[in-house]
């Protein structure tokens, strides 16, 4: 089985039209692996979210192709765009976007009903998630029950309960105190080298630098080259905490 | 079970003033459907009432009568001639027509007076509740309904009043025979009939033919009409129908009440329309949300469907409760609403088609989104 589970190649991404078009990525080749977990970094407008989009198979790109666990997206319509996110990818985002009328449970069950899994052993799986990220008291709990941090735990069991070969995450710290952001990241640290999954970071969050194994810097569309020796120093602090 | 029920179900209940004004909308709509439908059923019923109770095979009939309430007299001479039709067991002259009944008081009032033949039958009143139909044949005496009473004037048997300036004596009461025009229906013998009426001896309103059992009815039919000249024949269905016909749709009080049961539809469905639009609008993240997540648009679709479906089903209970409420209500009036189990179910599929066609603009709106939204913070 390859370790390259998503891959860029000299993608290029505009948005808008005639004078408000934007080259928003300007020729991106990246690949993500199993077992790693790689932060993106980069300032405001710098073309974070465009990129984690066009990984996501929710944007195509201009030029340049992206394969997802071998599959192109090239020339994708939005169901089979819909098709591979839902065999192949997790996502988790910033303002966690939990169902409100749902518990917790039914929230990361919902995952594995939007692939027709449904019956008693989805509702199993949605538990052993819950229990995985450490909410396994909380099952029956809905969303505006829990506090940031549990809401964001949530989340992550319901990216990866359906076990996808790539977890996206979008700021997934930023809405959290510091406990909080350092629990949800060593969890997404945890699915990256515990179940060998590609996990990207979009983040702006100093702190969470120390969970990565990668660190992707992107300005102006464009990934800037990363000074050597700099993750693992970076990584340091995770060692000793 | 799918998800998606629950999170149909959850979206509705979540607002719960919006689903009651859902509600109370197909409520609306539907309790009007139903109503028009069942005053045009019962409308229906009632204009082919006598028809429905006449023990005849085939009707005789003036050219171009349109009902049985139809003025227009045929010459008895056909009797005989029917009569001698092979397969003919009998052949009853029905006389009918308008009259004044005038009440001891003094006041007038117009009535229709039905004339039957005590000793061929085929024409009796029924749901007689006191007294003896037989005593019509035995000198001035009437059959009334009892629904009628105040304004006829009487209390019940021995009741007394005038006919065309004729004493007449109330002799039997019915229960339940209501014209739909209001002007009530006085049972007599034929020959007084004849007298209240200003009808000629030689002429009948209608003949009534009565065929021998294992007789072809449209062999006989045909016979009958080599007979009868320019008279019409019909069957009893077909006299059913023309009478229905006339008074439905060639008085144009049926295009009426199907005006009204429209409005009904489009009253609900628009309602059910804006108010599941509305409702996806302000879901629309959610929506997103499971479309980021790879969800087809099949699966979004059957929310919002399951919710239309929940609308539907809850909309069209309370209805139909209100609806048995009112037919309790009008059973005894003078056009009682008929709910029939065809209409229930008819009414059934009419609210959830409502409420799916009232879907595709929320549907529409959930084709747009774009999955990307859920990354804007």
């Amino acid at each position: 089985m390859s370790d390259c589970i998503i891959e860029a190649k000299s993608v290029t991404r505009k948005l808008g039209s005639g004078a408000r078009e934007v080259q928003a990525l300007r020729g991106i080749d990246l690949s993500l692996s199993r077992g790693e977990l790689t932060l993106l970094m980069g300032p405001s407008g710098s073309g974070k979210t465009t990129l984690l989009l066009v990984l996501g198979c929710m944007l195509t790109p201009t030029s340049g192709t992206v394969t997802v666990c071998g599959t192109s997206t090239t020339n994708l319509d939005k169901e089979a765009l819909a098709k591979l996110r839902r065999d192949h990818i997790g996502f988790v985002f910033q303002s966690y976007h939990l169902f409100p009328t749902l518990t917790a449970a039914q929230n990361v069950q919902l995952a594995l009903d939007i692939r027709g899994d449904h019956g008693g052993a989805a509702v199993k799986r949605s538990r052993e998630a819950l229990a995985m990220v450490g909410l396994g008291s909380k099952i029956r709990s809905l969303p505006n029950a829990l506090s940031g941090g549990e809401q964001q735990r949530v989340a992550i069991a319901r990216a990866i309960v359906a076990n996808p070969s790539v977890v996206l995450a979008d700021e997934p710290t930023a809405a959290l105190d510091g406990e909080n952001g350092r629990t949800i990241m060593r969890t997404l640290a945890d699915i990256a080298h515990q179940r060998e999954r590609a996990v990207l970071v979009v983040t702006h969050d100093p702190r969470v630098i120390p969970f990565a194994d990668r660190i992707i810097h992107i300005e102006d569309g464009l990934l800037v080259d990363q000074p050597a020796g700099e993750v693992e120093r970076l990584r340091l602090p995770k060692a000793a905490g | 079970m799918s998800l998606t029920f629950t999170l149909a179900s959850r979206n509705l209940f979540h607002d719960r003033l919006r689903f009651v004004a859902t509600l109370v909308g197909i409520m609306f709509s539907v309790v009007l459907v139903m109503v028009q439908m069942g005053l045009f059923l019962g409308f229906g019923h009632m204009v082919t009432m006598m028809i429905d109770h006449a023990s005849g095979d085939v009707w005789v009939v003036p050219k171009g009568a349109k009902s049985f309430e139809d003025p227009s007299l045929l010459d008895l001479k056909l009797r005989n001639r029917v009569a001698g039709v092979a397969g003919v067991a009998n052949v009853i002259p029905v006389v009918i027509g308008f009259s004044d009944w005038r009440l001891d008081s003094g006041e007038v009032t117009p009535v229709f007076i039905v004339g039957l033949d005590l000793h061929d039958g085929g024409l009796h009143p029924w749901n007689v509740v006191e007294g003896d139909v037989q005593a019509l044949g035995q000198g001035p005496n009437v059959a009334v309904d009892r629904s009628y009473f105040e304004r006829l004037g009487v209390d019940g048997v021995g009741g007394t009043a005038e006919i065309r300036g004729r004493r007449v004596k109330v002799v039997a009461i019915t229960d339940g025979i209501r014209s739909f025009t209001t002007t009530p229906y006085i049972f007599v013998d034929v020959k007084n009939a004849r007298t209240y009426t200003g009808t000629p001896p030689d002429r009948a309103s209608d003949l009534l033919v009565r065929l021998d059992p294992g007789t072809d009815r449209d062999k006989a039919i045909e016979a009958i009409k080599a007979q009868v000249g320019d008279a019409e024949v019909l069957s009893a269905s077909q006299f059913r129908k023309r009478s229905r016909d006339f008074w439905l749709f060639g008085t144009g009080a049926g295009a009426a009440l199907f005006a009204g049961a429209l409005l009904g539809v489009i009253v609900g469905t628009v309602i059910v329309a804006q108010t599941l639009y509305s409702s996806t609008k302000d879901h629309l993240s959610e929506f997103a949300t499971l479309r980021a997540m790879g969800s087809s648009n099949g699966y979004i679709y059957n929310v919002i469907i399951y919710q239309a479906l929940l609308n539907a089903v809850i909309g069209f209970a309370f209805a139909a409760a209100i609806g048995a409420v009112v037919v309790q209500m009008t059973a005894k009036s003078a056009l009682p609403i008929v709910i029939t189990p065809w209409l229930v179910a008819g009414l059934l599929a009419l609210t959830i088609l409502m409420c799916v066609i009232s879907a595709i603009g929320a549907i529409f709106r959930v084709v747009r989104i774009d999955p990307a939204t859920v990354f804007m913070a």
